[in-house]
């Protein structure tokens, strides 16, 4: 049901190309402007990916395994620019840098945003890590690097990739940051079909690449992976882990921490700030400030946790019974988020309005739009979670008398939680700022904060947008606050 | 209650809706989108559009909704408010609001007499890497058209080649007029209203930049309509009916002049807001608004590489 409901846009899209005909495919995707975006496309994807996962592994060692000073300070200073819209981060850095955009400005910027994606798993990965595999190789005489790169990392594994993978879809998904860095990929290309053309055959066949961008991936992700097992039983030996001392490193590193905490959080923070004194200026209308915030709030909240109870059979399946059929309903899912906004939802326009017109323009629609883009930030969670937490336990349940549903209640459950809490946080936030899909399937008349933020930021001045962005801010920090608090209840059991 | 999908400013429909209302208490809920986005999602609804009444910034959207025949026939005494060059040959929506393409330009990096006679120059290579343009939204598109319309298809797709190789690309009429403000570029493809209303506001957008408008029938002189159609799905007929005309009216227009959307007022005999540079003063192209071609336009476009 959940792979249906997720592969939904993709059958529009490959119906739609199948509908076209052949020619017109040859004379939409082979031409010059596809070469481009592809090669922006690829690029983008693939230095963003590794400068997050080197920022977002590193930092996670920094806080989980050395002895630096601060750490819980620094937990959240690293989680924290989840609060920030890319689009919002984007605008932060235009405004203050014009120079900041095309490639180089996108990838550092983008960079910027969404290492955390890599950050929290890995840190979460690390601090679940039985110790003993590693006092075991210092044990046999390895120093402290080579224990991280041959016990340490490739354990880190699914979650460092899971991360990355993250980024990836993400990446072939964003569009206002890089509409806002001058930087056109798929996406912003899309977008361009449909803001200039009927029905956007072009822009369909352009989304067909993405979906093959997307399934590629999905492969290699898989590869790379291998079918190692990572649970284990028990919560490992409540002794501290022992930590690493940074000897005449502190300073380098701290000097880092703190250059990267100005840049993913000073920079766009401030400028906001700056916005929203030179923007009072500008009539601006508090109910309606409060009347979108009400709005994003609980279409926040209805998604969040309506995506994270659909996550939880589809990251059950991966784990506890893998094999190729789950195999390919994990990863059915993940295509929603990889294609953009506007594809779901036309595509849900295009079915809702034949299959389901009672539904049309309701919040249902809108939240099943949620739940096919966002349902990978779910996913990916609660499969780490379910990861680490070992089935053995289960079958003990079984035997004691349980049900499989008390069992799934009483013991599987709480096990998964900080993943659930997290997998319902990313998709919080996600919603928060969700722009097209709103556009199109919202309720008429329902306004959030992102599509006031977009039509002021369109029509007026920034300084106008500026109390929208805010409040986007403020709306995404409890999530991100969550995150870091998720963490530190596995830490401290 | 009407349920109106509207691609014009956010800011100056509220203030149509809301002396609408005020004076037939009807209400109206308002469905915001762009040009293209809102027309496409029409097209998907087909006849089961919740739609009553549909606005945009530019006509080309409007001939793709007309083109599938979504479209009742505007009241005659509604188009009798109108005149005859904002009405399309169809009579099956109306123009309500205009904007002139005029090019933004640094004043410290060009004289008026550098600048160049026709729209049509921007693509000769003394202007590669100085010039703006946002050729992905309706706006623009609406310019091409009436290229498309006045000089035929060989010289836009030449036109066309000339702005790729030139132009650095913005992702809307606002960016443009920073960027030639800024000095990042020396000139820039927009509407006239952004620079107005920059000016009327604090322009800090603005300080550096004056506007050029091409006149003398230049396919760069072109007057983009605005459009306003009732949805023949509607179950509001009447009532829709009853808006597009007020829009037209004299009450409507006045608030379109007095707002600080700062577009033309074309209808009912009203003056436009006298800031602006008159409408009779501007010598545009005539150009039949209904033969503004969309689906050929991006085609070129696409062609040319700049979407």
């Amino acid at each position: 049901m959940v792979a249906v409901l997720a592969l939904l846009p993709l059958g529009f899209v490959t119906g739609y190309t199948i509908s076209v005909g052949w020619t017109e495919v040859q004379r939409l995707v082979f031409r010059p402007r596809t070469g481009e975006l592809l090669w922006n496309t690829v690029r983008l994807t693939g230095g963003c990916v590794l400068l997050c996962a080197a920022i977002g592994t590193g930092a996670a060692w920094l806080v989980e395994r050395s002895a630096l000073h601060g750490r819980r300070f620094w937990h959240v200073v690293l989680v924290a620019p989840l609060a920030i819209p890319a689009f919002v981060n984007s605008y932060g850095w235009v405004s203050l840098l014009p120079q900041a955009t095309g490639y180089t400005g996108a990838l550092l910027i983008v960079t910027l945003s969404y290492f955390p994606f890599v950050y929290l798993p890995v840190a979460a990965s690390l601090r679940g890590l039985d110790p003993a595999l590693e006092e075991v190789s210092y044990a046999l005489g390895q120093g402290s690097w080579r224990t991280f790169w041959r016990v340490v990392l490739p354990q880190l594994r699914p979650a460092l990739l899971g991360g990355c993978l993250l980024v990836a879809l993400h990446l072939l998904a964003e569009f206002g940051a890089l509409q806002m860095l001058r930087f056109p990929t798929f996406t912003t290309a899309i977008y361009d079909q449909y803001q200039s053309s009927y029905n956007g055959p072009a822009a369909n066949m352009l989304a067909t690449v993405l979906v093959l961008c997307c399934l590629l991936l999905l492969v290699a992700e898989l590869r790379l992976r291998g079918r190692a097992r990572y649970a284990r039983i028990g919560t490992g030996v409540a002794r501290p882990v022992p930590r690493i001392r940074l000897g005449w490193w502190t300073s380098p590193v701290l000097l880092g921490l703190s250059l990267l905490a100005a840049l993913a959080l000073a920079v766009p923070l401030g400028s906001l700030g700056y916005w929203l004194v030179t923007g009072a200026s500008t009539d601006f209308a508090p109910d309606e400030l409060v009347t979108a915030a009400a709005s994003s709030l609980s279409l926040s909240a209805i998604a969040a946790v309506s995506t994270v109870v659909l996550a939880v059979p589809v990251g059950w399946l991966a784990i506890r019974h893998r094999g190729w059929l789950s195999t390919i309903v994990e990863r059915s899912t993940y295509f929603g988020n990889a294609l953009p906004g506007i594809v779901v939802a036309l595509a849900l326009v295009t079915i809702g309005i034949r299959a389901a017109p009672g539904l049309y323009q309701t919040t249902a629609m809108l939240v099943a739009g949620y739940v096919i883009l966002f349902l990978p930030r779910a996913v990916v969670n609660v499969r780490a979670a379910l990861a680490q937490a070992p089935p053995v336990l289960d079958d003990v349940a079984h035997s004691l008398g349980l049900s499989r549903l008390a069992t799934l209640r009483r013991v599987t459950l709480p096990l998964i939680a900080p993943g659930l809490g997290a997998g319902a946080a990313l998709v919080f936030i996600a919603v928060v700022t969700e722009l097209t899909a709103t556009l199109l399937l919202a309720p008429t008349g329902t306004q959030t904060l992102a599509t006031q933020f977009w039509s002021h930021s369109d029509s007026i001045a920034y300084g106008a947008a500026a109390p929208y962005a805010a409040a986007m801010v403020l709306l995404s920090a409890p999530a991100a606050l969550l995150l870091t608090r998720d963490a530190t209840r596995t830490t401290h059991p | 209650m009407l349920t109106l999908y509207n691609a014009q400013h956010d800011d100056l429909v509220k203030a149509l809706v809301d002396g609408f209302t005020k004076e037939t208490g009807i209400k109206v809920n308002i469905r915001s989108g762009k040009d293209f986005e809102l027309a496409n999602q029409i097209v998907q609804e087909g006849g089961a559009s919740p739609a009553d009444v549909f606005l945009t910034e530019n006509s080309p959207a409007m001939s793709l909704v007309d083109s599938k025949n979504l479209f009742a026939k505007v009241d005659d005494a509604t188009l009798a408010q109108v005149p005859a060059q904002f009405v399309p040959s169809s009579r099956n929506w109306t123009g309500f609001a205009a904007r002139s393409t005029v090019l933004a330009y640094n004043t410290h990096a060009l004289t008026p007499a550098q600048l160049p006679g026709s729209l049509l120059d921007l693509a000769q290579p003394q202007w590669q890497g100085k010039i703006g343009i946002a050729p992905a939204g309706a706006d623009f598109q609406a310019i091409v058209s009436a290229v498309l319309e006045l000089k035929g298809e060989a010289a836009t797709a030449q036109w066309l080649a000339g702005l790729k190789a030139n132009a650095k690309i913005y992702q809307g009429n606002i960016p443009v007029l920073r960027a030639v403000d800024s000095g990042e570029i020396q000139a820039g493809v927009i509407y006239h209203y952004y620079w107005y209303k920059d000016r009327a506001e604090s322009g800090a957008g603005s300080a550096n930049t004056e506007l050029k408008f091409f006149g003398g029938k230049d396919p760069g002189g072109f007057v983009s309509v605005s459009g306003a159609g009732v949805l023949a799905s509607g179950k509001n007929q009447a009532q829709a009916q009853q808006f597009v005309r007020y829009l037209t009216g004299a009450n409507g227009q006045r608030i379109l002049a007095d707002s600080k959307a700062l577009e033309y007022s074309i209808a009912s005999g009203v003056p436009s807001n006298p800031r602006l540079k008159p409408l009779t003063e501007l010598d545009p192209p005539a150009v039949d608004v209904s033969k503004l071609n969309g689906p050929k336009v991006v085609e070129l476009m696409q062609k040319a590489g700049l979407i």
